[in-house]
């Protein structure tokens, strides 16, 4: 097999192997059990709130946007901690020092983190489907607009994922650096809360960023017609979402084969060597 | 193969970095032929890791002429890579995977670098058995003992099974019996498989053990370079005499102790005492070598020392 594609393969069987190794980690089910036990909370005191005067419940207004917001932050932290992690810890060394195994490594953080966006939008949805009336009124087309706005969400922001990890000093930076922006746009985003009742300028930043169109995106997908009276401008806006996740879609892929090549250039064993250093005299 | 047999595996001339106002390698020359074991030792800092570095292609020089397997590391492609192991001093990486399942998962990405003469990757079991983890096959890396993943690294640098090794520091951490079997590993690798082994280390009798010429690289460049025998036999007749007479003590380095002794008895006569004759060993000799380059000035021994040294070379 020509070796540009073996290693697709194996960052293929890697991804697959690293997500499995991942789920079978007790820390990680507890995380993911007690993360989505919040979300659930939160839909289960949302049932009975309605949006306006429409017959559509609160909750059926957050499970949508919680699943955007779930492709949003899977795709920034999943690739750009895994990464800061990985470039502690020496395993990116490892994939530098054998033929092909950057190549496979990359693809393996796609690979990881569009399986981990799909069993958190499962975990999510199965209980939240029972709990929720209204939602997936849309049929196949609604289906289908799912499914490309988790695809089109992941090239918005795992590039971006990818760029801060490839940037951040440490895992420790590359978290905050995720976190931070991450919480504090979600607070604005409409997520949990509708973004008409924000004041106009934080409207204003809140469209900037993917999480909004994530979630307007996965509301347009779930949400029967008659929810759209709660969104701006009363639209669903498609246009405005293709173009400002594509928009951020465009940026990073341009921008991430830049920083990446750059950081693993630097990569050796010595620069290794000095985060380990750093590691220990945090850990002491 | 492309490379005519007798083409040297790495040829360095004229090797420079410098990082900001400092050279940390000062014009370096080595070179080592197919199958050849060569040791580079060197005090912390001398620039080891960074001349390894620039050979495995993982950092670029700033001036000189460097040839590896026939080809510029810093323009090495993903072929040049395969017919190259790197040992990593590992630390934590890839803690969920099972040892045999990371050796077979790694070694795939060889298979298409395989030829006749060259069977690569190696057989995953046939690998754990060499470096002594068969037992452990099916054990979570992140449960392994230091010693154990250290064995684990030597056993992923040579999956691919290279045609040039590098090793930095690889027994830093091994207890004495893992040392053997890695010595004897190394050993395998030089005699059976012809692989040419560069390795850093900062035991001297290891470097003795097994290499086949040692380099001293001291002050940011190559200092010694000759076989262990040759650096030993230069430095058997080497000596300290210890005394001490009228309250005072003296120590006095001498190439022929028995006839210093002989002569210092017929001069003091009893008022000597204390008397304590040292041989010194490979290890007096790097020291003198290293202090040398370190202090700047130049003591008899050491200069003694890289003079007889590099004589004894040829």
């Amino acid at each position: 097999m020509n070796p540009g594609r073996l290693a697709a393969r194996l960052g293929v069987a890697r991804g697959w192997a690293e997500f499995r190794h991942t789920i079978t980690d007790p820390q990680t089910i507890g995380y993911m059990i007690f993360i989505n036990g919040i979300f659930l909370l939160v839909l289960f005191f949302q049932r009975n709130g309605t949006i306006g005067d429409t017959p559509v419940s609160l909750a059926a207004l957050t499970l949508p946007s919680l699943l955007g917001l779930v492709v949003a932050t899977n795709g920034l932290m999943g690739v750009g901690s895994v990464l800061a992690v990985n470039r502690e810890d020496g395993t990116l060394l490892r994939a530098k020092a054998i033929p092909g195994g950057m190549t496979g490594y990359l693809v393996a953080r796609v690979v990881e983190s569009g399986l981990t966006v799909a069993l958190g939008l499962v975990v999510i949805l199965l209980p939240g489907l029972l709990m929720v009336d209204g939602l997936m009124s849309g049929g196949a087309a609604g289906l289908a607009l799912l499914v490309f706005v988790v695809a089109l969400g992941l090239l918005a922001t795992v590039p971006w994922g990818a760029v801060i990890g490839s940037l951040a000093s440490s895992p420790q930076s590359a978290f905050g650096l995720c976190m931070l922006p991450t919480m504090g746009l979600v607070s604005i985003s409409g997520i949990f809360y509708p973004i008409t009742a924000m004041p106009g300028w934080l409207q204003g930043v809140a469209q900037v960023f993917p999480f909004y169109w994530l979630g307007l995106g996965m509301r347009a997908a779930f949400l029967p017609d008659g929810a759209v009276v709660a969104e701006l401008g009363e639209s669903w806006r498609y246009l405005e979402t293709v173009g400002v996740l594509g928009a951020w879609a465009v940026v990073g892929l341009l921008i991430a084969p830049t920083v990446l090549r750059r950081m693993a250039r630097r990569e050796s064993g010595s620069a290794v060597e000095t985060r380990r250093q750093r590691a220990m005299q945090r850990v002491s | 193969m492309s490379d005519r047999d007798d083409a040297p595996v790495i040829d360095v001339r004229g090797l420079r970095m410098r990082y900001g106002q400092v050279d940390v390698l000062d014009g370096v020359d080595l070179s080592a032929g197919r199958g050849e074991v060569v040791a580079l030792l060197g005090p912390n800092g001398a620039g080891k890791t960074t001349t390894i570095e620039i050979l495995e292609g993982f950092r670029v020089r700033s001036a000189g002429e460097v040839r590896v397997l026939g080809e510029d590391p810093a323009r090495g492609d993903e072929r040049w890579r395969a017919r190259l192991g790197v040992v990593l001093q590992s630390w934590r990486d890839h803690g969920r995977w099972r040892v045999r399942e990371l050796l077979g998962h790694l070694g795939r990405y060889y298979t298409p670098y395989s030829t006749a003469e060259r069977v690569r990757p190696y057989d995953v079991d046939q690998l754990l058995a060499m470096v002594g983890l068969t037992e452990h096959a099916t054990q979570r890396l992140a449960t392994l003992s230091g010693g154990q993943r250290r064995r684990l690294d030597v056993a992923i640098g040579i999956v691919g099974r290279p045609e040039l090794l590098f090793l930095d520091e690889p027994t830093a951490g091994f207890d004495p019996h893992a040392r053997r079997d890695f010595h004897d590993l190394v050993h395998r690798l030089s005699d059976m498989e012809d692989t040419t082994i560069l390795l850093t280390t900062h035991d001297l009798a290891e470097a003795e053990k097994l290499a086949d010429r040692i380099l001293v690289l001291a002050g940011g460049r190559i200092v010694a370079d000759g076989s262990a025998e040759a650096l030993s036999r230069q430095v058997t007749g080497r000596a300290e005499v210890r005394w001490s007479s009228g309250g005072e003590r003296y120590v006095h380095p001498t190439t022929d102790a028995t006839a210093f002794v002989r002569d210092l008895f017929a001069r003091g006569g009893d008022d000597i005492a204390d008397l304590e004759v040292r041989r010194s060993t490979l290890e007096d000799t790097y020291m003198a070598l290293v202090h040398q380059h370190e202090t700047g000035q130049t003591t008899d021994a050491a200069a003694a020392a890289v003079i007889e040294f590099s004589r004894g070379r040829s």
